[in-house]
C-alpha cells in the first residue's frame, strides 16, 4: 500500500506530466483547488480519474466524483489512502 | 446597499432598431470591407441560422442569399424540412448538400463508433449515441461526460467516458461541422459571396463551436445578441413558430440530443441572465432572484461561465504569427 508522501509525489508527477499550466512551474500548494487555479478542466478531470483508476487499480464511482476527493492535492491523497486502505482491507 | 435590478425584461431589445443596426453593419462589412456580392449561410433549422437567414436576406435582399442545406445520415428527421421552412420564409435560395458521404469517406462514424466501444463494448451497428454531460443543478458533483446509448430494440445504456475516448469521439463528430464550413466556402467562393455566422452570444462566449467548422465565417453578425434575444428578434423577423418553438438541439449525434445536456446544463434563458450578470458585474443574488435559483447554483453557474471562457480562448485565438520571435 503506497503511503501518502508517495501518493502526493505520484499525484503531483502526473500533473506535471499531463497539464501545461502545472508543468510551466506553477506552484500548486496542498489545498489549491485544481479546478480554481486552472490546472484541470473537465476533461481533465476524466484523466485524473484515469489515472488514479489505474495507477492504484481502484474503481471510482460516480457518486466519489466529488470536489472534496479530487480537487486538490490534498484530497486526492487522501481519497487515494482511504481507497487503497479499504481495498486492502477487503481483501 | 441598493437592491440590483434583473430580469427577463433586462435583456429586452428595441427589435426594429436592431434590426436595421445589423444590416447596416453587415452591408458596409460584406459590400465594402471584404468586397464581397452576397452572403451564405448553412441553415439548420434552428432558430441561430434562421434568424441570420431573415437578417441577410433583409440586408441584402433574398436575391444576395444562398441558403446550404446539409443533412446527414444522422441528422434529426425534420432538421432539412425546418431548414427549408426557414429559408421558403425568408425567400432565399438554398442548395441541398448531403454530407453522408463525405463523413463516410472521412472516417467520422468509425472513428466514433471505435471509441464508444472502447468504453461500451456492446454499442454495434444500429445502435444510436450521444454525450451527456450532467446537469450543474442536480448536486455538488463534477459533471462528467457519460455517454448514453440506445439499441434498435430500444434498451438503454450509460457509461462514463475516459478522456481519451471522450476526446476521440468529439474529434470524429467535429468532422460534421468542418465538412459543412467546407460546403459553404465552396458556394461562397462560387458565387463572390461571403460566409455568415450563425453562433449567438452563449455559444461564441462559452465555446460551444467547432474551431474551423461552425466558428469558422467571415462576419458573425448575432454573436453578440443572448440567446433570448435572438428568439426575440426571430419573432419580430418572422421566422416561422414551429422553429422558435423547437428545443434547441445539437443535432451532432444520433440520439437526440438537447445543447443543454451537452454543453450548456443549464436552460438558455437562466443562463443569459447568468451570463449578463457576470458581464456587468451584478452580485450572485441579482442573478438568483432573476433566475429563481438558489445562490449556491448560481455560484456554480458563475464559475463555469469562467472555465469555459478559459477553454474558449484556444477556440477563438486566430492563428498567432510569432514574427517576434
Amino acid at each position: 500500500m503506497p503511503s501518502p508522501d508517495a501518493i502526493e509525489q505520484e499525484v503531483r508527477q502526473f500533473l506535471r506530466d499531463n497539464f501545461p499550466l502545472s508543468a510551466d512551474g506553477v506552484a500548486l500548494d496542498r489545498e489549491d483547488s485544481l479546478i480554481e487555479v486552472g490546472v484541470i478542466d473537465s476533461t481533465g478531470v476524466l484523466e485524473l480519474i484515469g489515472f488514479i483508476e489505474e495507477r492504484y487499480e481502484l474503481t471510482i464511482a460516480d457518486e466519489e466524483v466529488l470536489p472534496e476527493n479530487l480537487d486538490s492535492i490534498a484530497n486526492i491523497t487522501r481519497f487515494v489512502g482511504e481507497k487503497t486502505a479499504s481495498a486492502n482491507g477487503a481483501g | 446597499m441598493a437592491q440590483v435590478e434583473l430580469s427577463a425584461e433586462t435583456l429586452r431589445l428595441d427589435a426594429e432598431r436592431t434590426v436595421e443596426q445589423i444590416s447596416e453593419r453587415l452591408r458596409e462589412v460584406v459590400y465594402k470591407d471584404l468586397r464581397r456580392r452576397g452572403a451564405v449561410i448553412g441553415l439548420s433549422g434552428g432558430v441561430d441560422s434562421s434568424l441570420v437567414a431573415h437578417l441577410c436576406a433583409h440586408a441584402f435582399g433574398p436575391e444576395r442569399v444562398l441558403g446550404v442545406l446539409m443533412p446527414e445520415g444522422e441528422s434529426a428527421p425534420d432538421t432539412l424540412d425546418l431548414s427549408q421552412v426557414a429559408a421558403d420564409a425568408a425567400g432565399v435560395e438554398t442548395v441541398l448538400e448531403d454530407i453522408t458521404k463525405l463523413l463516410d469517406a472521412a472516417g467520422c462514424y468509425e472513428r466514433r463508433d471505435a471509441a464508444i466501444r472502447s468504453v461500451m463494448p456492446e454499442y454495434a451497428e444500429g445502435w444510436k449515441a450521444k454525450i451527456v454531460l450532467p446537469s450543474l443543478l442536480g448536486d455538488a458533483r463534477y459533471s462528467l461526460f457519460t455517454v448514453v446509448a440506445e439499441s434498435p430494440e430500444g434498451e438503454r445504456r450509460e457509461a462514463r467516458l475516459t478522456a481519451t475516448a471522450y476526446r476521440e469521439i468529439v474529434a470524429a463528430t467535429n468532422f460534421k461541422q468542418r465538412v459543412r464550413k467546407m460546403l459553404e466556402y465552396h458556394h461562397a467562393d462560387r458565387l463572390d459571396f461571403a460566409v455568415i455566422g450563425t453562433p449567438n452570444r452563449l455559444e461564441y462566449d462559452q465555446g460551444f463551436f467547432v474551431k474551423n467548422g461552425d466558428g469558422s465565417a467571415d462576419v458573425k453578425p448575432i454573436a453578440h445578441l443572448y440567446k433570448t434575444q435572438v428568439y426575440q428578434l426571430a419573432e419580430h423577423l418572422g421566422v416561422p413558430a414551429v422553429i422558435r418553438e423547437r428545443p434547441p438541439t445539437t443535432d451532432t449525434y444520433a440520439l437526440e440530443q438537447s445543447q443543454e445536456e451537452f454543453y450548456f446544463s443549464v436552460p438558455f434563458d437562466k443562463l443569459d441572465l447568468c451570463l449578463y450578470a457576470v458581464n456587468e458585474g451584478l452580485p450572485v443574488e441579482a442573478a438568483a432572484s432573476a433566475t429563481g435559483l438558489s445562490a449556491e447554483v448560481i455560484e456554480r453557474v458563475f464559475e463555469d461561465i469562467e472555465r469555459k471562457r478559459r477553454a474558449a480562448a484556444y477556440l477563438l485565438a486566430p492563428p498567432i504569427l510569432l514574427t517576434n520571435a
